[in-house]
């Protein structure tokens, strides 16, 4: 039973080319919206979904290509146009300002006025409770967004379009970061507002959701439209396909594991996050020799912060951490290196690497100044140089020029560099944080692949993921976390999405 | 003991004035995201406008408007290099640090007949002080037993007869507070500071809030310029000005980007000052060179015990272009 | 063979180079804005500028002069460019300026050392203490994370205020003047011969020399040691540089200390070879905020600081020789203001280089003149 009526057309964009100097993001895209209708635009990372999407809310405009709304045509097309025919966009990365409240959020811009120009906060209180009682989105009107849940952003995202009267709604990546429990609840607001007569386009690369709530789906991939789909008339698998281009298969190749003795002792580990409120409350982990050992959760519940204090960044308050029986506890990021332990960290444009660098630069950044590379306080560029070309040619990183500076290299490639860089320490422990995150299906596989690589030789290997499907496929065992400490353990074999959700939301199962 | 006291306030709101205009600058540019190292170079233009007009014209109200003027238009200079052509924001500044001074002495030189100084304003046309007469007044017409009260040098005339330009400075504090935590611009321009993408996305102006803030941004800067030359002294030379935009700068941070801690920052800065002129004045054996090391000292101090991690405007000082995904 | 022909791509590649291009056209078109002004105000821009290159270029006497000018501005240039090139924004160089010449004359007439002790010895006391001063603002950042900005706003006024103070000193202070004690003579730097050859007005010192050789020791340590390395990681990501196991907070301070060291040998030099003492300052002299000029101009890097040194002080004594005709000499700061002006405009430069480059594109190279 659909909500759509098909006689009426509220989106059209039509041949829609975009370029930015010389590079397409979108080449000769058509998409079709009708009210009442769940819309999936699929695509993999870099694909040129956002784009899209950018250029029918107004923030680009479009190199050639037409965009008709609700039946006009639209020219010269601007945020503040697209809000006034009815377009709403909630965007992936939200686009909240943390140190103002929910309410002068989601009135920027609209804001009801009195006297000399002062906000009316009241007035705008009152009309924020009103809408989020009438589609059900619970939100503090006072809160500061520095101080709410991802969910309850998000939230106030999506108020932020209704109270502006959108009828069409743009969600990009929505349930990214978003607990199972909770992707479900936002499937049900989806069905609330299309039931109202609202129009949604949802922009995903997950393929399950879409033959959840979408109706149909357009596929995109490299700039290009591929085909617009029934989703009824079609598998996952095939979706896939459609995706990368060719056959895929997210399995992850993997023998059994050999697991030998622990690697990593975590215990009773206490630490605050940066507000000083608590982030691990007194955490116990074991991670052994072998193994890949996933941690499951929803974003903010003491991932980031236990990452942290195992690579020296932030201090434990009390409890300790033990690599092969030596204390490291509180060590400087230095030492915990020279322990052992080596580190893919979650943002690699940011932790991992100097962008203005080059790529020889960055895969020596930890040990410039041990020997070969350096003999007391001069650098050896010849000895630099060799072992970046050897690590490019194992790992395969495009261009393969050593003295290119990495901000130049794609997301994949920025990432081999980081792999080739931290596995050739040769760590007792590799810790993995958001690995394959905004990377593309190719890239993906290769960080996979490594992984299971080092698990093979003997090492532990930490991963800790928000994407469920990797933690799951990727894992030996997986670890819940759930308000900073581990909740429960799994195999990886006994693992199933509902059994984990239902954890990573605090609830406890038995047996 | 008393009369001291208010000795030290009269200096203190004096050498405080010039500062807390430039400071207000400070923080409106730097609230929409706009870093302006400029303000140096804005009240140097203004202080010249200020005098030049005032020796010109003999009329200190039309000098202190062009003086706005000057400064305005070095702001605007400023912003569209930071916010059309995404300049660094810190360069920006520092040409027009040489560029105010330049271009002021050189006008100077062709208008005056090659002085560098400006011609002095006489008394009458300087920035008047409002109370002044009314005080003189009440001086006169109270009787005996209250009216010393208002003769020239008691408590409350040196407290309060002040210039012209001191008490707008104060009042601007509070109109700019009002502006920017009370008002839908002030919203908005918060939000630009913050997030500039975010208000982009909800149809506000990033582009034309910056210009108006960084605008506004010069021309207060350049009225502090004139408050140095039409009220404190009474013409312009090269050495007017002399740092104290970047005294003002500091006061900005130190107050943490608000109007009213800004002007928290820049009396404490025209205490340590008035401290100093003060203490010299005393019989007191110390170096003029020591007293005069104080202001800055108890700046340093300050800024260790008790501000220490400040947090500006998240987006202050990096442009803003559609597109930066 | 082979290495002339290396030596030769690798000039053009440096000729070719976007940043060198832009930077060109910037002093273009700031001369340029320097020019429309003197036109406004009814002077022959020409005639003017042909007046300032004489001055620089056009005598023994000149070149000289222009060489005594820029000596002070290389070292505040590399002290600005080294700051920024690890992150930082040294805006303090004035006062590490002053120290430097405080800690050199104090050295310089207290001490009573042969020549070849004496002057590397007041060198060194000179760079030290502007290197500590430096040093200071740099812990107060690591420490407690006051800007560097206003920190070393703070210490160059300080500064200025402890360099009169000293003056009060009857010890140190020279009777009836407002100055110190000079130096001995077995610190100082002139080059005696060349006064003979181009008069005795003009300070013609070895400091050119010294503070090219500094200038080539920091390009060396920038680019070649494991110092370097890491003050650049932490200046272009901190973030990344304390993941990689960089200690973020040693390396800002050591940072700050070369820079203000740079500085303080600017003010060494000064005192060594030109004033021979310590004045009374009414207002900083300028030579530091000259100095961060001098390396926007350059483009942070050490070859584009000298250069830019010389071309700074060259059109500076240049510019005055067009009081000549009547023109003020603060053109020149119009000038200067203007060149950064359009260097901060990047955009717009590239712009305007589009449109050139397109004009002139028939095949083979175009040299941006």
């Amino acid at each position: 039973m659909t909500n759509i009526d098909f006689s009426n057309r509220v989106v059209e964009m039509k041949n829609i080319t975009k370029m930015f100097g010389e590079f397409t993001a979108n080449e000769n895209i058509s998409l079709t919206l009708h009210k009442g209708e769940v819309h999936a635009l699929l695509g993999e990372n870099g694909a040129g979904k956002s784009t899209l999407m950018n250029v029918l809310y107004g923030l680009y405009q479009p190199t050639s290509g037409e965009i008709y709304i609700k039946g006009s045509r639209i020219k010269d097309n601007s945020p503040a146009l697209a809000i006034s025919k009815g377009i709403g966009m909630v965007h992936q990365h939200f686009m909240l300002i943390p140190t103002f409240t929910v309410t002068e959020n989601i009135i920027l811009g609209m804001e009801p006025t009195y006297g000399l120009n002062q906000v009316d906060i009241q007035k705008a209180a009152e009309k924020v409770k009103e809408i989020s009682q009438k589609y059900g989105l619970t939100v503090d009107p006072f809160a500061k967004i520095q101080d709410i849940s991802v969910g309850m952003q998000q939230r106030v995202e999506i108020l932020k379009t209704l109270y502006r009267g959108a009828e069409i709604l743009i969600l990009d990546e929505p349930t990214a970061v978003l607990t199972p429990q909770e992707i479900k609840e936002l499937i049900q607001i989806m069905r609330n507002l299309t039931a109202q007569g609202k129009s949604i386009i949802i922009i995903t690369h997950k393929l399950k959701e879409i033959k959840e709530v979408a109706d149909f789906c357009t596929v995109i991939r490299r700039g290009r439209h591929i085909d617009t789909v029934d989703v009824k008339d079609v598998t996952t698998d095939d979706l896939a396909a459609m995706m990368v281009g060719r056959d895929v298969n997210f399995q992850v190749d993997k023998g059994e594991s050999k697991v030998g003795d622990v690697v990593l002792k975590v215990n009773k580990l206490v630490a605050t996050d940066n507000r000083g409120i608590r982030a691990l409350d007194e955490l116990d982990l074991e991670v052994r020799a072998g193994e890949i050992l996933g941690i499951a959760g929803v974003d903010g519940n003491g991932q980031s912060e236990l990452i942290e204090v195992l690579t020296g960044l932030r201090p434990a308050t009390s409890g300790a951490v033990e690599i092969k029986g030596t204390n490291i506890t509180n060590k400087t990021p230095r030492g915990i290196m020279d322990s052992g332990i080596s580190n893919i960290p979650e943002d690699r444009q940011r932790r991992g690497l100097i962008l203005d660098f080059t790529i020889a630069e960055n895969m020596i950044l930890q040990n410039f100044d041990k020997s070969p590379f350096s003999s007391g306080v001069k650098l050896n560029k010849e000895a630099i140089s060799s072992f970046a070309k050897k690590l490019i040619d194992k790992f395969d990183v495009r261009p393969t020029n050593e003295e290119m500076q990495v901000k130049s290299l794609s997301g994949g490639n920025q990432q081999k560099v980081i792999i080739a860089r931290e596995v050739t320490n040769d760590p007792d422990l590799l810790i993995a944080a958001q690995p394959t995150r905004g990377l593309d299906v190719g890239a993906i596989e290769f960080v996979h692949k490594s992984l299971v690589e080092q698990r093979d030789k003997g090492k532990a290997v930490l991963l800790v993921s928000l994407e469920l499907d990797e933690v799951i496929s990727v894992s030996d065992r997986i670890a819940v976390i759930y308000e900073g400490k581990i909740v429960g353990i799994v195999d990886a074999k006994d693992a199933n999405e509902n059994k984990l959700g239902l954890m990573m939301a605090g609830g406890r199962i038995d047996g | 003991m008393l009369s001291n006291i208010a000795l030290i306030i009269s200096i203190t709101l004096m050498y405080a004035t010039p500062l807390i205009y430039a400071a207000l600058g400070g923080v409106i540019s730097e609230k929409s995201g706009i870093v302006n190292i400029g303000l140096e170079g804005m009240m140097t233009i203004g202080a010249f406008a200020g005098a030049a007009t005032g020796a010109l014209t003999g009329n200190p109200w039309l000098a202190f408007i062009v003086a706005g003027l000057a400064g305005g238009l070095f702001g605007l200079l400023h912003a569209v290099a930071s916010v059309t052509f995404h300049a660094n924001q810190v360069v920006s500044g520092i040409a027009i640090n040489f560029l105010a001074p330049g271009l002021a002495l050189f006008i100077s030189r062709r208008i005056f007949n090659g002085a560098t100084m400006t011609p002095l304003i006489p008394l009458e046309n300087k920035m008047p002080l409002p109370l002044n007469s009314i005080f003189q007044l009440l001086h006169l017409r109270l009787p005996k037993s209250v009216s010393p009260l208002f003769a020239r040098n008691s408590v409350i005339d040196l407290i309060f007869n002040q210039y012209a330009t001191v008490y707008i400075a104060l009042a601007l504090v509070g109109i700019l507070w009002f502006l920017i935590y009370k008002t839908k611009l002030g919203l908005r321009i918060r939000a630009v500071g913050e997030h500039p993408k975010a208000a982009d996305t909800l149809g506000v102006n990033v582009y034309k809030i910056r210009y108006l803030c960084v605008i506004l941004s010069g021309a207060l800067a350049g009225l502090g310029g004139a408050s140095l030359s039409l009220a404190i002294v009474s013409t312009f030379r090269a050495t007017l000005v002399s740092g104290q935009g970047f005294i003002a700068l500091a006061a900005v941070i130190f107050g943490k980007w608000k109007p009213q801690g800004a002007l928290a920052a820049c009396l404490l800065f025209g205490l340590a000052t008035g401290l100093r002129i003060f203490l010299g004045g005393t019989g007191l054996n110390v170096s003029q060179n020591l007293l005069s090391m104080l202001p800055y000292i108890i700046t340093l101090i300050v800024l260790v015990g008790f501000v220490g991690k400040v947090v500006a405007p998240a987006a202050v000082g990096l442009p803003y272009e559609k597109g930066d995904n | 063979m082979a290495r002339e022909n290396n030596f030769k791509a690798k000039m053009i590649d440096y000729i070719l180079n976007e940043n060198l291009k832009l930077t060109l056209l910037s002093i273009i078109l700031g001369l340029l804005s320097g020019a429309v002004i003197l036109a406004i105000a009814g002077f022959n821009p020409l005639e003017a500028y042909q007046l300032m290159i004489i001055g620089m270029l056009g005598s023994p006497r000149g070149i000289a002069w222009t060489i005594v000018q820029s000596t002070p501005l290389i070292l505040t240039g590399l002290s600005v460019a080294f700051a920024f090139k690890t992150g930082l924004f040294n805006i303090g160089v004035e006062g590490q300026f002053i120290i430097g010449a405080l800690a050199a004359t104090l050295a310089g007439y207290f001490l009573d050392l042969p020549a070849i002790l004496h002057i590397p010895t007041v060198l060194l006391v000179g760079m030290t203490a502007a290197g500590l001063w430096a040093a200071f603002a740099g812990y107060l950042k690591a420490k407690f994370g006051v800007h560097e900005v206003i920190a070393t706003i703070m210490l160059n006024w300080i500064a200025l205020y402890l360099n009169n103070y000293l003056l009060e000193f009857d010890s140190f202070r020279r009777p009836s003047s407002e100055s110190s004690h000079r130096i001995k003579e077995t610190a100082s730097i002139a080059i005696t011969w060349l006064r003979d050859i181009v008069g005795p007005a003009v300070r013609v010192n070895w400091g050119i020399v010294i503070a090219l050789v500094i200038a080539i020791i920091v390009h060396y340590i920038l680019f070649k040691t494991t110092l370097g390395f890491q003050l650049r990681a932490v200046g272009y990501n901190r973030d990344a540089s304390e993941y990689g196991g960089i200690n973020v907070n040693r390396n800002i301070i050591i940072s700050m200390a070369i820079s203000g060291m740079l500085g303080g040998g600017a003010g060494a030099l000064h005192v060594m070879g030109v004033s021979r003492q310590v004045s009374v300052l009414a207002a900083m002299e300028g030579f530091g905020f000259n100095g961060i000029a001098v390396s926007l101009i350059g483009n942070n890097s050490p070859i584009g600081v000298a250069l830019s040194a010389i071309l700074f002080g060259g059109i500076s004594y240049g510019g005055r020789n067009m009081q000549n005709i009547g023109v003020p000499s603060e053109i020149i700061s119009i000038v200067i203001g203007s060149i950064i002006f359009y260097i901060a405009s990047y955009k717009l430069l590239q712009f305007v280089l589009k449109k050139f480059n397109r004009k002139n594109d028939k095949g083979g190279k175009q040299y941006v003149k």
